[in-house]
């Protein structure tokens, strides 16, 4: 491939190469824990779902009573595959067992032969596999039949009403006006629940409840305007937090196709313990490459904290690291939505130059990445119709760039979360601008010695240098440092670590290997 | 929309500035002129169009102009309008309570403190009582900010403690006195049936109690929160919408110096 921006190939492969050493070091770490949303992740992948009586979900109830006993580290899949021989009930009805008898599952584990335990719960394993498989099947099926225009970003937007129902009527008028992807988001502080709520939910502020039973009326609503309109209407969620892996199955069941998905972004921004959320991370990125859910990372957010002129640097190095810790998830390129902005001064002299160095550099260093390109807003002011030209060169830079997903701004940013009408003069924005520069990036190419390509140069250079230094510092004294987002984080601080424990002698997971790099 | 070029109306209107009765102006004074859009949940068509223009009315707007209407989705429809306002304000006679401190920027607020105080404040604050939300808090203290204003994490001259939600008074004065903090901040989203005053109330009549209240700078902050209403219940100051980080700082910084000096 030729370079519009002048890039040394060679200087992408040794910065992938670094990104590599930082990854090895902490996939090496992860493989050797779990955590409690690890193992609710299995609970749920097994079936088990609802609430005891005082609407606690069973997953959490089956967790809790391992952890209390102290056998967390031999994992649900080792207990139920026991309980399920020696009772003859499926997951589930042990579920219910536990939370409505006080059923003991510790007692009656004494298989440890893990060939005979995972022929027990094969037939489960299996039904959920081909469930996932299933709505994967059916959304390539969509995509292929509706067919779809690559050259041009995802439009995405959001709706937050708070309410589910409310939701719905928003993110129909959204798809009519031309949205491609629709994020529901999610109540403040949901990241930080150690469960997931049950049911259809009406309430929240800045958005509602992420759970199953939303996922199911939106996936609904939108496969109902999707075929009024002959297009496949992308459904997004938020897989961080401290539910990370378990967002992710249930997504996978319901047929999510896109979610947050970055231990990084929970950390910094979100104080959760790195190590608790790196751990969850890795079962999630399994689960949504299995899923065909293209993934979002939040390196965005660290221009809202740091300057994007002079941090621009540290968005690729996070980027790179991401990658590659996605790779060794299995998740396939084509799913990775790594994140980036357009958050630079709008005050700065050429700073739409840099703005789309960046983008271009970007596009070409992960050529095979659906960019997820993030709209300014720390620069949004309330000056509505500034706002509305800001957004403007934000998507102008989205088509010639090719990114994957544009999210788009509003002109309202800052103000509230978007009117419907603010939603519609957004799309009519990008759809405009798609199509009246729809192969601009394909005519133009840029100087050499120029402000665009020695912008690019200066990034990766930079990008190279702090990865070299994480090479021997690595990823969690990275974090400690506060090289990321100008954020610093303990590595025993933060939300969750106490849900951390290292895998014992009988611990089984056949799910990743189902999953992990599979189809 | 002018009136000036293409009009070939009559103006009769007074054209002259008249402080106690303040219209909007268009490009003559007077003129009322007033540029609007909104969405009604009705199917677009001239009856959407007439529904829009009584709505203008109805709000006290002369001349109601729509110049745009587009159905957004079926059942809802979105316009632009114009009018001229028949209402006026007596602009003489307003009287804002404000907090009165200069707004400093974070490196100026930063440097006062070094100056003036030379150690770092330490500010604690959470969201209170029942109140689960973290976004007006965050807003002031996270290091991220909010709208381009860094929080006050991100103050090298402050220490700050963002305790999260849902915090009973009696832990936050817990918390603070063991961190010695020198101000509290309050945040109150939820203002459903007041539980906010009486929240805020309680927490003044519990540093009453154990005296601490002249000891700390308490500051409290919302969307429904003004300044005039902290100053009733007991507070120091209060931050309401279009506040940030910056505004909070700076009040804190110059109210501590003000206290110290007597």
């Amino acid at each position: 491939m030729q370079s519009k921006v002048g890039l040394d190939f060679e200087k992408v492969r040794l910065a992938k190469s670094l990104a590599e050493k930082v990854a090895v070091e902490v996939q090496a770490f992860v493989e050797r824990y779990t955590t409690v949303a690890t193992e609710r992740t299995v609970a749920r992948a097994l079936g088990i779902d609802g609430v005891d009586e005082s609407n606690v979900p069973l997953p959490n109830v089956l967790v809790e009573s391992l952890k209390e006993k102290g056998v967390l580290s031999q994992g649900v899949m080792f207990y139920i595959a026991n309980a399920m021989i020696s009772t003859g009930l499926s997951p589930q009805q042990i579920a219910e067992k536990i939370a409505n008898e006080g059923f003991d599952i510790t007692k009656e584990a004494k298989i440890t032969d893990p060939a005979v335990l995972q022929k027990a719960v094969q037939p489960v394993i299996d039904a959920t596999i081909e469930r996932i498989r299933t709505r994967r099947l059916r959304r390539e099926k969509y995509v292929a039949e509706y067919g779809e225009d690559r050259a041009r970003p995802y439009i995405y937007v959001i709706v937050a009403t708070g309410n589910i129902y409310e939701d719905v009527v928003q993110a129909q008028a959204a798809a009519r006006q031309g949205a491609d992807i629709i994020a529901v988001i999610r109540t403040t502080g949901q990241s930080l629940l150690d469960y997931v709520p049950y049911g259809a939910t009406t309430e929240g502020f800045g958005g509602t409840f992420a759970t199953q039973e939303n996922f199911r009326i939106m996936r609904k609503a939108l496969d109902e305007v999707g075929e009024e309109l002959h297009r496949y209407i992308r459904l997004c969620n938020y897989c961080s937090g401290l539910c990370m892996p378990e967002i992710a199955i249930m997504g996978a069941l319901e047929g999510l196709d896109v979610m947050l998905n970055d231990a990084l972004y929970g950390i910094l921004f979100r104080d959760i313990n790195m190590q608790r959320t790196l751990i969850d991370q890795y079962f999630s990125r399994i689960i949504n490459g299995f899923a065909g859910v293209i993934i979002n990372t939040g390196e965005d957010n660290y221009l809202t904290t740091a300057d994007a002129i002079e941090a621009a640097h540290t968005v690729l190095a996070s980027d790179l690291i991401n990658e590659q810790l996605a790779l060794f998830a299995g998740l396939p390129e084509e799913q990775m939505g790594l994140g980036h902005a357009f958050e630079m001064d709008p005050m700065h002299k050429n700073g739409f130059l840099l703005e789309l160095a960046q983008a271009q550099m970007t596009r070409e260093i992960f050529p095979k990445a659906p960019l997820k390109y993030m709209p300014p807003t720390k620069f949004m002011t309330g000056n509505i119709f500034r706002g509305h030209i800001q957004d403007a060169l934000f998507n102008i830079i989205g088509i010639w760039t090719h990114q994957g997903l544009q999210l788009l701004g509003m002109p309202t940013e800052a103000i509230h979360t978007p009117f419907m009408s603010d939603r519609f003069l957004s799309i009519e924005n990008a759809n405009y601008i798609f199509n009246n520069l729809h192969d601009i990036g394909d005519e133009v190419e840029f100087k050499e010695g120029g402000i665009i390509r020695s912008r690019a140069k200066e990034v990766l250079d930079n990008a190279i240098n702090l990865l070299q230094e994480m090479t021997s510092e690595g990823l969690f004294n990275t974090l400690e440092q506060g090289k990321f987002g100008d954020v610093k984080r303990p590595k025993n601080g933060g939300k969750g670590l106490d849900g951390v424990t290292e895998k014992g002698a009988n611990y089984m997971n056949p799910f990743i290997e189902l999953m992990k790099g599979r189809k | 929309m002018s009136e000036g070029l293409y009009s070939m109306e009559a103006k009769n209107y007074d054209k002259t500035l008249d402080l106690k009765k303040v219209k909007p102006y268009g490009d003559t004074m007077n003129d009322g002129k007033v540029q609007l859009s909104f969405t009604l949940p009705v199917p677009a068509g001239p009856e959407a169009v007439e529904a829009a223009k009584q709505l203008l009315k109805k709000m006290g707007f002369e001349n109601p102009l729509v110049v745009f209407s587009q159905e957004l989705t079926p059942g809802f429809t979105f316009f632009n309008c114009y009018g001229s306002s028949t209402l006026t304000v007596n602009y003489a006679d307003i009287y804002v309570p404000k907090v009165e401190s200069k707004v400093m920027s974070m490196e100026a607020t930063d440097e006062f403190i070094q100056e003036k105080i030379g150690r770092p404040l330490v500010v604690v604050g959470a969201s209170t009582g029942t109140d689960a939300h973290t976004v007006g808090i965050d807003a002031i203290m996270n290091m991220k900010g909010y709208a381009g204003h860094y929080g006050l994490e991100r103050y090298k001259m402050i220490e700050a403690y963002n305790l999260g939600s849902q915090i009973p008074n009696e832990e936050f004065l817990a918390r603070a006195i063991e961190l010695k903090a020198d101000a509290l901040l309050v945040s109150q989203t939820v203002t459903q049936k007041d539980v906010h005053i009486i929240n805020l109330t309680n927490l003044i009549e519990l540093m009453d109690a154990e005296g601490l209240r002249d000891k700390m700078i308490v500051v409290c902050g919302g969307a429904r929160i003004s300044h005039e209403l902290a100053k009733e219940l007991g507070y120091d100051a209060g931050f309401g919408t279009n506040t940030y980080a910056d505004d909070v700082a700076s009040f804190i910084a110059e109210e501590y110096v003000k206290r110290h000096k007597k």
